[in-house]
């Protein structure tokens, strides 16, 4: 066997459906090529699989460049795998050695439910924007772009924040299964832009008090949400969500 | 191949001047009054720029909003991965720009190929776009003193693109998805994610709803409605290898169009110049570099065949920089179908680079020499760090390699001026429609167009098609709908019980490799004679050999993956007559046999100057081509020259 080919045991998560019992099922995957990514591993796994007369396994993906926050997968415990800032789907097999035992399982958290395999329901991000995080402009409301400077610096800290493709793997690398680094993306990012200003206090209040409705556990601080995020959002911006909530808290007209 | 109809196709653009045709027809559309707004209901499918803008903005006006999209939230629609930025005419960099040059530009830039009012109309609410983002909280990028900041893309000779980083895109599609969130949190849209649309319910001739299938647990359901929007993307999956998300399909308009609407110029296809090259046959997807990285990129080959030197050591006087020695007003920002039937030339000709010989240097050598490595990291470090992620190879240190891939599609379902299909009630917005962008379309358009059509087009044209429809309610167990649901529910039966040898991802492939050798980057007469007959052989193949395991009660994604497959094999067909009875070339579609000396497009305004909208006549069956003119009014056709 040549260098740039593995030969790999892979334990992956089964499970029928979301009433069904889960369990462990190894796959022994010969010859697969170092250039391969995550996912196209998976893909010759599938197909091997569906030539045998088995089913597939089930698992998310779209883009498959690291931006839409469709895939996700725990890699032998780790969110997304052993790379930083790196999604599932651009996580490459040269990361990997020949001989090893691959662990591969869904996101587990209460509030994301597994619906098949490796495939989880992670709605309660939808409803946790729904709670506030958006800035209330009505289409054709707008004034000129240019009509509000924001200085460089906070757009580039913004912008940071925004980063976050909403996968889940900051709850998913959490022991609390917190989704403080979610949440506190989005309200960073608007509480920091002069646009997110009318809203600041109800923002924050809604959005938390529906993380915690959804059953997100607490904040802990430390910090594995942000050696797992994909898009590299820091924990500062838990701080500053801290902050916005004592400040609310406090201060806000309700 | 196919009959032509007789008729003329009418795009209801209004008369008159074009700087005054949208304000003159904003002001005859009917208006449906504020109270009786939330008495109508419009289904919105697909969730991208288009699809979010529209169900965002249908919702504040007041209308009973349903929005679907397949995948498991809103956010996650593939207009997210769009990177360089989006067109606005705002001329804040003060270098001449104008309404009438974004207009030119793009009309140009499409070849003379697309709707002159339309593509007017997209030039004047560009600046809006810009705005309406803006005020959501968009990070767009900023100059130090707190402006907006601009760059440059192909095909125009000034800097008119917003951006957000590498990830305009996302940053567009999250103030979307956001306002549509907003939307939702008040009950004026319902969002029904993981569904996937497989048939279209006419009723009296009008689209009155939709079946979807639940993919979470497979249970079809038939939704009903006044008017149905869809917002679906393109077809560029139809390659199997494309820049296009794993999901993306041509099925919800596959099913209108054999409902009866007209699918227009299919043949219009882009291929996108800076692509990471394929490495095996493994290969499941391509991935773009950003057009903007040709801001300070430089495109070469060696000029010596068979120099299997590294790129450091080539010196600059054995560099061939073809796109600057070609194009020396444009360089290495020529638009995209020039750039990359210029790169296919080089490498055809036995100068490509990398293991396949299938690619060409894009080299920041020049760019990080001039500006430093932190202002060019500053510009495209997420580009850099995908690409490195991916190819384990340090552009900062060694040119990246790039090849053209499929990317985008500009034919799609034809449209009048009020973004509606020939059957009353269904609107079509975004790449899923054909009408901006003629044979090709500009870096940094499709998302200027996304949001031009959801945000400030369909919310002033659906109310004037809602105040005139006296249809009444649809039951969702009307005949039209049950007859709908079955037939939807006969074709997972069918694809189900076929139990042959081979997997629906090896068809895909077989189709893909088909299509794009002989209906890509360079077509013949007899290459698409020859394919028409073998994707008709194939499709055969599917339905009597092909394996979906599973069953259709659960999340099953082969079954998901089987319907799409199953469309784009009767898909392919139309794409390859489209091609084949193109007899000429422009923009995206290039026919060997009609080129210039030197090797340009060569078009013919006599006898093609039309959108080519199909009718289906049955799969198999040769369709009917219905003819639009295209009338040019105040631009005049000419060769388009990057020289």
């Amino acid at each position: 066997m040549s260098s740039d080919t593995l030969n790999l045991t892979l334990r992956v998560w089964r499970q029928a459906g979301p009433d069904k019992p889960g369990g462990f099922c190894d796959y022994q995957l010969d010859g697969v090529s170092t250039h391969m990514s995550f996912l196209e591993m998976l893909d010759v796994l599938n197909e091997k699989l569906i030539a045998a007369g088995d089913e597939p396994v089930a698992f998310d993906h779209d883009c498959r460049e690291g931006i839409c926050g469709m895939c996700s997968l725990m890699i032998n415990g780790q969110a997304h795998g052993p790379d930083r800032g790196t999604t599932t789907c651009q996580l490459h097999m040269r990361r990997f050695a020949s001989g090893e035992t691959i662990t591969i399982e869904p996101w587990r958290a209460t509030p994301f439910p597994v619906v098949r395999d490796l495939v989880v329901n992670r709605s309660a991000f939808d409803r946790i924007i729904q709670s506030g995080g958006f800035v209330s402009v009505n289409t054709g409301n707008a004034p000129d772009g240019n009509s509000v400077p924001v200085p460089g610096n906070r757009q580039e800290v913004a912008m940071d924040a925004a980063a976050c493709i909403g996968c889940g793997a900051c709850v998913a690398a959490c022991k609390n299964a917190s989704a403080m680094l979610f949440v506190s993306a989005k309200v960073s990012q608007l509480s920091i832009l002069p646009q997110g200003q009318p809203e600041r206090s109800a923002r924050v209040l809604g959005m938390v008090a529906q993380m915690d409705k959804e059953g997100f556990g607490s904040c802990t601080n430390t910090s594995e949400c942000e050696a797992a995020c994909p898009a590299e959002v820091s924990v500062s911006h838990i701080a500053r969500l801290n902050r916005e909530y004592m400040k609310a808290l406090v201060f806000a007209d309700r | 191949m196919f009959r032509v109809a007789s008729d003329t196709l009418n795009s209801r653009v209004p008369a008159g001047p074009l700087e005054q045709k949208w304000d003159k027809h904003r002001f005859n559309l009917k208006l449906v009054n504020p109270a009786n707004k939330r008495k109508y209901s419009v289904i919105v499918v697909g969730t991208g720029l288009a699809g979010g803008s529209a169900a965002a903005s249908l919702g504040e006006l007041g209308y009973s909003v349903k929005a679907f999209c397949f995948q498991d939230s809103p956010r996650r629609a593939h207009s997210i991965a769009a990177q360089g930025g989006i067109n606005a005419a705002k001329n804040y960099p003060n270098d001449g720009d104008s309404i009438w040059r974004l207009f030119y530009d793009t009309i140009k830039g499409g070849d003379y190929r697309a709707r002159e009012a339309n593509v007017y109309r997209l030039a004047q609410v560009a600046n809006n776009i810009i705005d309406q983002c803006v005020a959501q909280g968009v990070p767009f990028a900023r100059e130090y003193g707190g402006t907006l900041a601009n760059r440059s893309f192909g095909g125009a000779q000034l800097s008119r693109t917003f951006y957000c980083r590498g990830q305009t895109g996302q940053q567009l599609l999250l103030g979307a998805y956001q306002a549509l969130m907003r939307q939702v949190s008040t009950g004026r849209v319902k969002m029904f994610a993981r569904r996937e649309m497989l048939e279209l319910i006419v009723s009296n001739g009008a689209a009155r709803g939709i079946v979807v299938r639940n993919l979470e647990n497979g249970k079809l359901e038939v939704h009903t409605a006044d008017a149905v929007v869809l917002c679906t993307g393109g077809y560029g999956n139809v390659y199997y290898l494309s820049t296009n998300a794993k999901g993306c399909n041509v099925t919800a308009s596959w099913r209108c169009h054999r409902r009866g609407a007209y699918f227009a110029n299919p043949c219009y296809t882009q291929i996108h110049p800076t692509c990471i090259p394929v490495s095996g046959d493994y290969q499941s997807k391509l991935t773009l570099m950003s057009e903007s990285l040709r801001n300070d990129g430089r495109v070469w080959v060696p000029k010596n065949k068979g120099d299997h030197r590294a790129p450091g050591q080539i010196p600059d006087e054995e560099r061939d920089y073809y796109l600057e020695r070609r194009y020396p007003s444009f360089g290495n920002l020529a638009p995209r179908d020039i750039s990359s039937r210029a790169a296919k030339e080089r490498t055809d000709a036995g100068y490509g680079v990398g293991e396949s010989g299938l690619a060409v240097f894009l080299d920041f050598r020049d760019a990080i020499a001039r500006d430093g490595e932190d202002v060019v990291r500053k510009k495209y470090g997420n580009l850099f760090h995908m690409y490195e992620k991916i190819t384990a190879e340090n552009p900062y240190k060694v040119p990246m390699r790039i090849y053209p891939a499929v990317h985008y599609t500009m034919g799609g379902l034809w449209v009048d001026y009020n973004l509606m299909s020939n059957l009353p009630g269904l609107y079509v917005l975004g790449e899923a429609n054909f009408s901006d962008h003629g044979a090709n379309r500009l870096g940094a358009s499709a998302l200027m167009q996304g949001l031009s059509d959801g945000y400030f087009v369909i919310p002033y044209t659906i109310g004037d098609y809602l105040a005139g429809a006296k249809h009444g309610k649809l039951a969702e167990d009307a005949p039209e709908c049950r007859a709908a649901l079955q037939d939807a529910e006969a074709r997972i039966a069918k694809l189900l019980s076929v139990n042959g040898r081979r997997t629906v991802d090896s068809f895909h492939r077989e189709l893909g490799l088909l299509m794009w050798d002989y209906c890509g980057m360079a077509r013949t007469k007899s290459g698409l004679e020859a394919t028409i007959p073998r994707i008709r052989a194939l499709r055969e193949e599917f339905w009597t050999n092909v394996r979906v395991p599973g069953e259709s009660g659960t999340l099953n994604q082969s079954l998901e993956k089987a319907g799409r497959v199953a469309d784009f094999m009767e898909f392919a067909e139309l794409l390859a007559v489209d091609a084949l009875h193109r007899n000429e070339s422009c923009g995206g579609h290039f026919r060997e046999e009609y080129q210039t000396e030197d090797g340009e497009a060569a078009r013919d305004d006599e006898n093609y100057s039309y959108v080519a909208a199909w009718e289906f006549q049955g799969a198999g069956n040769e369709p009917v081509l219905h003819r639009e003119p295209l009338v040019f009014e105040n631009v005049k056709p000419s060769t388009r020259s990057y020289k």
